[in-house]
């Protein structure tokens, strides 16, 4: 799937529960899916800094497209770069570069967005791409 | 005795609703809302007699000069300074430590000890130890036990003939606990040790009398007295500020100058280069205004009823471990429940109208004490209520069933 479709397919899939609450638990849920990282790439220099709670990511290249894992010991971070793990991993560098993030305001995340939120999902988003525009850069 | 609805009704902003719901504000140790009167000031400043101070022979100047003046008189008044121009207007507690930490970088010599204690705020850590890199001085510090009380044993070992300052806060950012800073200043004082105690989080509890507690420097914020952000107060004694050099140079805090050489202005001026934020210190005057009207007795004696009331209602929540549990303490409850991390329980409150601060409040090695990531932190102003605690307390059950 695209990343565009992996996006639809998660607003249809928010768009389900009617309260802020229901939406929260379904992330917390998600965040029991998301690809966990393999404890020896748990060091200091794979956290995402801008985070209150502790996100590591480690990112692979696989035929050209990128494999993220990550870990939180926050629930809710887990969930939400779990949500962002499913939309960016498995496609081409190019591509997470390229994505148009909209879809997050559309699932109802737009508070996270906000840069007072030291949940750090911008720097999340940054962090992916980051690896995204190595590898890319590697590719060319 | 404190009529808290009547109070509420001072504050427009505990009017609004967060969420769709009323809004519970308990982040109070970071900043404290304003009341009416405040804004008012505010207002009428910038509407009747905004000008430039200390310069102009208009009226408009004249006018803003006295209402500054006035407003210093006013900071003088309230914690007992002996002069009006030990009072330095600065921008906030941050800027005030800094005035005195760099000032000290040339009368320390390598060698030297300074000492601070184990809870202190990043603020009244980093600018020491960037005094330590510039003069080769070492930085000790007081240790703290589980209850987050400072170990007064341990002080008496630390102190010695080469201590030159000692920096403590009056009362814990994260953890409340109220510091006794009498005997902390005057074990120093008989080692001729200054002594700066930052009164940020006491301030809004306890109208310290700096006379009276002998302290050398003083230093508040008004935004946590209900007065406006980006104004604060530095005190110290006279002969002090007289052997501390200025910290910026620029206008208002000079004497003569020409190219080769210029001469400095007395107190305050010394330390008070470039316009001033004026508004902020005429509102930081009638926000102490505000406060003494209520009374600080007053105040103190409602707080610890909420403290109390809160203390016993949090505990009873399954798996909830308070963090300072000193005997002495102001109205603020830092906690965990369970292994929940306090960011997730932070944003499920807040989603409930109900603010309180997460993380680690800016004291990472309290946190690292007790090898915790951070804590919740609830704490409560004069303009609180049992309801609201009840809010909080419903609000934290659901948390913990949704994250637990």
């Amino acid at each position: 799937m695209t990343i565009e479709e992996i996006q639809n397919e998660l607003v249809e899939e928010f768009s389900m529960f009617e309260d802020w609450m229901q939406r929260y638990e379904y992330m917390i849920e998600l965040g029991k899916t998301l690809p966990l990282i393999d404890e020896r790439y748990k060091t200091d220099q794979n956290i995402i800094k801008g985070c209150q709670s502790k996100v590591w990511v480690h990112a692979e290249m696989k035929d050209e497209k990128v494999q993220f894992t990550a870990d939180s010991d926050a629930i809710i971070t887990k969930g939400i770069i779990a949500i962002l793990i499913r939309v960016f991993s498995n496609q081409h560098p190019q591509d997470i570069v390229d994505a148009d993030m909209g879809f997050i305001d559309e699932i109802g995340l737009k508070e996270h967005l906000s840069l007072t939120r030291a949940n750090g999902l911008v720097s999340m988003i940054k962090q992916l791409r980051m690896y995204a525009i190595a590898y890319q850069t590697q590719i060319n | 005795m404190i009529d808290v609805q009547k109070i509420r009704q001072d504050f427009p902003i505990l009017q609004r609703q967060v969420n769709g719901k009323p809004l519970v504000y308990f982040d109070n140790a970071a900043t404290s809302q304003t009341p009416q009167v405040v804004i008012n000031t505010i207002v009428d400043y910038y509407t009747n007699y905004n000008a430039n101070i200390h310069r102009g022979v208009h009226s408009l100047s004249q006018e803003a000069t006295d209402a500054y003046e006035l407003a210093r008189h006013k900071v003088q008044t309230h914690f007992n300074a002996k002069h009006a121009h030990e009072v330095i207007l600065t921008s906030g507690t941050t800027h005030s430590i800094n005035i005195v930490a760099t000032g000290f970088t040339s009368l320390l010599q390598k060698g030297d000890e300074i000492i601070v204690s184990a809870m202190e705020h990043h603020s009244n850590i980093v600018p020491w130890q960037m005094l330590c890199e510039r003069t080769g001085a070492v930085l000790k510090v007081i240790p703290m036990n589980q209850e987050g009380t400072l170990i007064m044993e341990e002080y008496d070992t630390l102190l010695s003939n080469k201590t030159k300052l000692v920096f403590v806060n009056h009362v814990s950012n994260a953890l409340g606990t109220i510091n006794p800073i009498r005997e902390i200043i005057k074990k120093a004082h008989a080692l001729d040790a200054a002594v700066l105690i930052d009164g940020a989080q006491a301030s809004p509890h306890i109208k310290a009398d700096v006379q009276e507690l002998d302290v050398d420097f003083y230093v508040v914020s008004a935004h946590k007295l209900c007065g406006p952000t980006g104004v604060g107060m530095l005190y110290g004694k006279e002969s002090w500020l007289n052997k501390l050099p200025p910290y910026q140079g620029g206008g208002e805090m000079i004497d003569q100058v020409t190219f080769e050489k210029t001469t400095y202005a007395g107190l305050p001026h010394k330390f008070e280069a470039g316009t001033p934020n004026i508004c902020g210190g005429i509102a930081f005057g009638a926000a102490l205004d505000y406060m003494n009207n209520i009374g600080f007795d007053a105040i103190a004696a409602y707080e610890a009823e909420l403290l109390e009331y809160a203390t016993q209602k949090l505990l009873k929540i399954d798996g909830l471990k308070i963090y300072g549990t000193a005997q002495e303490k102001t109205a603020v409850i830092s906690f965990n429940i369970g292994t929940i991390h306090p960011y997730d329980i932070g944003t499920i409150v807040d989603k409930l109208g109900i603010a309180v601060r997460t993380g680690h409040h800016c004291a990472q090695p309290i946190m690292d004490f007790y090898k915790i990531p951070g804590t919740v932190r609830a704490s409560f102003a004069f303009y609180n209520t049992k309801e609201e605690i009840d809010l909080m307390i419903d609000a934290l059950q659901k948390a913990a069933m949704m994250l637990g």
